[in-house]
C-alpha cells in the first residue's frame, strides 16, 4: 500500500515532512508499509478489528441503547516518536508530576502556595474535587498521585503541549498494552530492524509502585484492583489490570470493614485487603466518608485509610490537581515548588472566572475551545470554530452563570497522522496520554496511548465520541536519516 | 476465592450447559415428531417441561413450531431462551475475566457473537438444525477448553460443580418430554413406535452408542436407568451427582462422606439415594413424579451452594467464624 496521493495538508504531520518526504525515524516503516501488496494493510487491519470483537476488547458507552459495547478503533500504522523527543517529553512529564505532588501535598497541609498569593484560595476551595475531608492527610511515602495521565498535543508550530492532566483514574493504559499485542500478533514483520521500545513492563511496574504503598511491617501485601463493575465504561481495563497484575478485581461489595481494616469476602471466609488500586472516584469511594448514596464502594474504607491499615491509589483528594482552572498555574506551581522553568509548556489558558479575560473568552468564542473545569472525556467542551451561533450562545449563556467552572483555549490545529481509509491513507488529528507512575522513583510508560480523531477534521479524540488508538512507537534510538 | 467471583463461575458453566441442553431438548423433540409421521406435531410439552408456560402464553398466540423455537432460541425476555443464557454466561465471564484462561474468553465471546449473528439472520429460523448442532459443539468447546487450559482450583472446581447440577436437572427433563408426548392410542406403549421414541432420547442426550453397548436392546426400563441410575455415562443423573459431590468437597476439604454445609448435605444425601435406587422403584414410584421428586432436591442442593459460598454475609461480626463452620451437624 503506498503513500502516493497523501496530503499533508497544512498540518503537522507526524509521519511526513510537508516536502512528502518520511520524518525522520519514519523511514524505515514507510518502506516497509509501501512493500506490502495491494490489500494487505486492510486486510491485517480487518483482521485485527475481527480479533478485537473476539478477545471482548470493548469499551461501554454511557447512553447507547444498542448493546452498548464497542470496539475501541484500531489503525495499524503505527505513531512514531523519536528518541530525542521522546527524551524530553519524558522529562517534562517527571517534572510535572513531581510539582503536582507537591502541590496536593501542600493543598492539603499548610497551604503555603496560597499564603504566597501563587494561587488564590478562591480557586481551590471551589474546585468541585477538592476533598475537606483529606485535610492533614499523609498519604503512605508521602506520594498522592500514583498514576496519571497526561494528555499531549503537538500544535501546528511543531511543539508538544500539556493539554490536561489527568489524576483520577486515568484510563488507556490497557489499550497502549493491547495495541502493541495486536501489532505483533497481526503484522510481526513491521518490528523486524525498527528498535522499538517495548511497553510490557508497565504491569510489573505498576505493581511495586502499589506494593510500595502497603503498610508498614506488611511482607507480602494483597493487592486488590477496585472496579465500580461490568457497566463501567472502563470495565475492559480493570479486569485486564488485574489479571496483567496477578491480583484480584473486587468490587465494592466484596469489601467489608472490621477491625479497622479492610476485607475481601471469599469461599473460604475473609482475606485482608493491604492496597487498592481504585478505579472509582473519591465520591463514591466511602459512603461514610463522601456521598452517602454511593453502592459502589465500601462503608469504612476511609477510616481504614486514614488510620494506615489499608492503602488507595490514586490518594483520595488527587483530583483537586486536575481541576482546569488549577491547570493553568501549573507553570506557576513548578516555579514555586520547584524553582525550575516549565519544561512542556501548557497551551495558554484563558480562566473565565477572571473578568478580563471571560469578556475576551466572549467575544472570541468562535475561535476558542471551551471546557468546563470538571469534565473529562471529551464532555462539556465546546469547540467554536466547529459549532453554530446556537450553541456558542448557550455557552456563553453558561459561562456567564458560572464562570469558575470555565476555561477557554486558542483552538489547536492540532498534529496528524496517515489512517487507513478503504485503500488509501488520509491525515487525522491524534494526541498523546503517556502514563506516568509514581512509586520510589517517577517511572514514564515509553509512548502512551495515541488517541485518533477517526472523524474527517475532527478534532475530538475520545472513545466516547468517535475516536480510535494507534500503536505508539518510541524509538531507542534514531535510525535512518 | 471471592465469593462473587465463585458465584460467577459456577453461574457461567450453568449458563452454558443449560443452552446446550436446550439445543438437546429441541432435538429431542424434533427426533420424535419425525418419526412419527402421522401424527400432529407437537411442540406444547416442550415449554411444559420447561415450567414458562405463563411466560409463553404471555406472548405467543399458540404452540407453533416456530413461536416454540422461537421462545426457547432466541427471546430474551425468555430468561431460559439460548440466546439469554449465552449472554447471561457471558456477562458473568466478564465479571472474572481475571480468573478465566484468555481462550475460555474468547471462546465464550465468539459463541455470544454467533449467537447474536444467527437470531439477527432470517435464514436460521427457515432451517434451525445447524444452529442447534453449533450450541451443542460451542458448548462442548467450552467445555474442552476448561478441560485443558484451566488449573484444578476452587474456580474450575465451581465451574464444574454448576456444570454437572445443571446437567443432572436437564437430563432428567429431557426423558420428562416423552412423558408429556402423547402417543397415539395407549396400545402404542412397548411398539416399535415406542421403541423409535426412546432411542430418540437417547440420541439427543448423546447416550445412544453408550446405552447399546451396555444394555443392546432398547427398553424402556433400561432407559431409565441408564439416564438416571448410571454411574459410568456422564450426562447420567447419578455420574452428575458423584461428580458434582467430587467437586463440593475438592473446594471445602471436607473429608467424602460427611458433611459440613448445607450444600454438602443435602448433595450426600441425594447422591447416597440415587447410588442405592433400583429402576423399579423409579417405575413403581411412577417416572414423571420421581423426576419431579429429584429436580426439587436438586433446587435445594442450589440454595445450598448460595448459601454457603456466595451470600454476601451482612455482619462483620463473623469474621473470626469460619464461614464453613457455621453450619454444623
Amino acid at each position: 500500500m503506498r503513500f502516493e496521493g497523501y496530503e499533508v495538508g497544512p498540518f503537522y504531520d507526524e509521519m511526513f515532512l510537508s516536502s512528502g518526504r518520511p520524518r525522520p525515524g519514519a523511514e524505515l516503516l514507510v518502506q516497509k508499509i509501501a512493500a506490502l501488496a495491494q490489500g494487505e494493510l486492510s486486510r491485517r487491519q480487518q483482521a485485527a478489528e475481527q480479533a478485537l470483537l473476539n478477545l471482548g476488547i470493548t469499551f461501554n458507552v454511557y447512553g447507547d441503547n444498542q448493546g452498548g459495547e464497542r470496539i475501541f478503533p484500531f489503525d495499524m500504522v503505527p505513531r512514531i516518536v523519536g528518541a530525542e523527543e521522546w527524551a524530553s517529553i519524558e522529562k517534562g512529564l517527571k517534572q510535572r508530576i513531581h510539582a503536582l505532588n507537591l502541590f496536593i501535598d501542600d493543598v492539603y497541609h499548610e497551604q503555603r502556595i496560597i499564603k504566597d498569593g501563587v494561587i488564590p484560595e478562591e480557586i481551590i476551595r471551589s474546585a468541585k474535587s477538592f476533598r475537606p475531608q483529606c485535610m492533614g492527610l499523609n498519604p503512605p511515602r508521602g506520594i498522592w498521585n500514583h498514576i496519571t495521565g497526561t494528555d499531549l498535543v503537538r500544535d501546528g508550530d511543531g511543539r508538544m503541549y500539556v493539554l490536561e492532566d489527568n489524576l483520577r483514574c486515568p484510563s488507556g493504559v490497557s489499550y497502549v498494552l493491547e495495541n502493541r499485542e495486536l501489532m505483533k500478533r497481526t503484522f510481526p514483520q513491521v518490528f523486524d530492524d525498527s528498535k522499538v521500545r517495548p511497553v510490557n513492563e508497565y504491569p510489573s511496574n505498576l505493581l511495586k509502585t502499589l506494593q510500595n504503598l502497603a503498610p508498614d511491617g506488611v511482607e507480602n501485601p494483597v493487592v486488590a484492583v477496585l472496579s465500580p463493575g461490568i457497566y463501567n465504561s472502563a470495565y475492559f481495563e480493570h479486569t485486564y489490570l488485574a489479571q496483567q497484575l496477578g491480583v484480584e478485581l473486587v468490587e465494592g461489595t466484596d469489601l467489608v470493614a472490621a477491625d479497622g481494616r479492610i476485607w475481601m469476602r471469599t469461599t473460604k471466609g475473609f482475606e485482608r485487603v493491604d492496597v487498592i488500586y481504585r478505579r472509582i472516584d473519591d465520591d463514591f469511594l466511602d459512603p461514610k466518608a463522601f456521598r452517602a448514596d454511593s453502592t459502589l464502594g465500601c462503608a469504612g474504607l476511609m477510616d481504614a485509610y486514614l488510620h494506615g491499615r489499608v492503602a488507595l491509589a490514586n490518594a483520595p483528594g488527587t483530583g483537586v490537581a486536575d481541576d482546569k482552572v488549577v491547570y493553568a498555574y501549573v507553570p506557576r506551581m513548578i516555579k514555586y515548588y520547584l524553582g525550575e522553568e516549565m519544561l512542556l509548556p501548557n497551551v495558554p489558558t484563558y480562566l473565565c472566572w477572571e473578568p478580563e479575560q471571560r469578556q475576551h473568552v466572549l467575544a472570541n468564542l468562535d475561535k476558542l475551545v471551551v471546557k468546563a473545569a470538571n469534565e473529562s472525556g471529551g464532555y462539556g467542551m465546546l469547540v467554536g470554530p466547529h459549532a453554530d451561533q446556537a450553541a456558542r450562545d448557550e455557552f456563553a449563556e453558561r459561562i456567564k452563570a458560572n464562570p469558575r467552572n470555565y476555561i477557554a483555549q486558542p483552538t489547536l490545529s492540532l498534529s496528524r497522522v496517515p489512517v487507513i481509509v478503504g485503500e488509501h491513507f488520509e491525515g487525522r488529528h491524534v494526541d498523546l496520554r503517556p502514563f506516568i507512575l509514581y512509586g520510589k522513583e517517577i517511572y514514564v510508560l515509553p509512548g502512551g496511548l495515541t488517541r485518533v480523531a477517526l472523524k474527517k477534521g475532527s478534532l475530538v479524540v475520545n472513545s466516547s465520541q468517535g475516536g480510535g488508538s494507534k500503536d505508539t512507537w518510541v524509538l531507542a534510538s534514531n535510525h535512518g536519516t | 476465592m471471592l465469593s462473587r467471583v465463585a458465584s460467577s463461575m459456577y453461574w457461567l458453566a450453568r449458563y452454558v450447559e443449560r443452552a446446550e441442553n436446550v439445543a438437546r431438548f429441541i432435538e429431542v423433540n424434533q427426533n420424535l415428531m419425525l418419526d412419527l409421521p402421522d401424527a400432529q406435531q407437537q411442540w406444547e410439552p416442550l415449554v411444559v417441561t420447561t415450567g414458562d408456560e405463563d411466560e409463553f402464553k404471555s406472548r405467543y398466540a399458540d404452540y407453533s413450531k416456530r413461536n416454540v423455537l422461537e421462545f426457547l432460541s432466541f427471546d430474551l425476555k425468555n430468561p431460559s431462551s439460548i440466546r439469554a443464557c449465552v449472554c447471561a454466561a457471558r456477562e458473568n465471564a466478564r465479571s472474572v475475566r481475571g480468573n478465566l484462561s484468555t481462550e475460555i474468553w474468547e471462546g465464550l465471546n465468539t459463541f455470544y457473537l454467533e449467537i447474536n449473528a444467527a437470531a439477527a439472520d432470517p435464514r436460521t429460523r427457515d432451517d434451525p438444525q445447524d444452529f442447534y448442532q453449533r450450541v451443542k459443539q460451542q458448548s462442548h468447546l467450552l467445555v474442552g477448553i476448561m478441560e485443558a487450559t484451566m488449573s484444578r482450583g476452587e474456580g474450575w472446581h465451581f465451574c464444574h460443580m454448576g456444570r454437572l447440577l445443571e446437567r443432572a436437572d436437564k437430563t432428567t427433563r429431557i426423558l420428562d418430554v416423552k412423558y408429556f408426548l402423547l402417543l397415539p392410542t395407549p396400545g402404542h406403549v412397548g411398539t416399535p413406535t415406542d421403541e423409535v421414541q426412546w432411542s430418540a432420547v437417547l440420541r439427543s442426550t448423546s447416550a445412544l452408542e453408550m446405552y447399546r453397548k451396555k444394555h443392546h436392546t432398547i427398553l424402556p426400563q433400561l432407559v431409565v436407568d441408564f439416564l438416571l441410575l448410571d454411574r459410568e455415562f456422564p450426562r447420567a443423573a447419578h455420574y452428575c451427582l458423584q461428580a458434582a459431590d467430587e467437586s463440593l468437597h475438592a473446594i471445602t476439604g471436607t473429608p467424602p462422606g460427611t458433611f459440613r454445609n448445607a450444600a454438602e448435605q443435602r448433595l450426600g444425601q441425594l447422591r447416597a439415594e440415587i447410588a442405592f435406587t433400583h429402576v423399579n422403584e423409579v417405575v413403581r414410584a411412577g417416572l414423571h413424579e420421581f423426576i419431579d421428586g429429584l429436580q426439587v432436591r436438586l433446587n435445594l442442593i442450589g440454595d445450598g451452594i448460595h448459601e454457603s459460598f456466595f451470600m454476601l454475609r451482612p455482619h462483620a461480626s463473623e469474621l473470626n467464624a469460619q464461614s464453613m463452620g457455621a453450619y454444623q451437624q
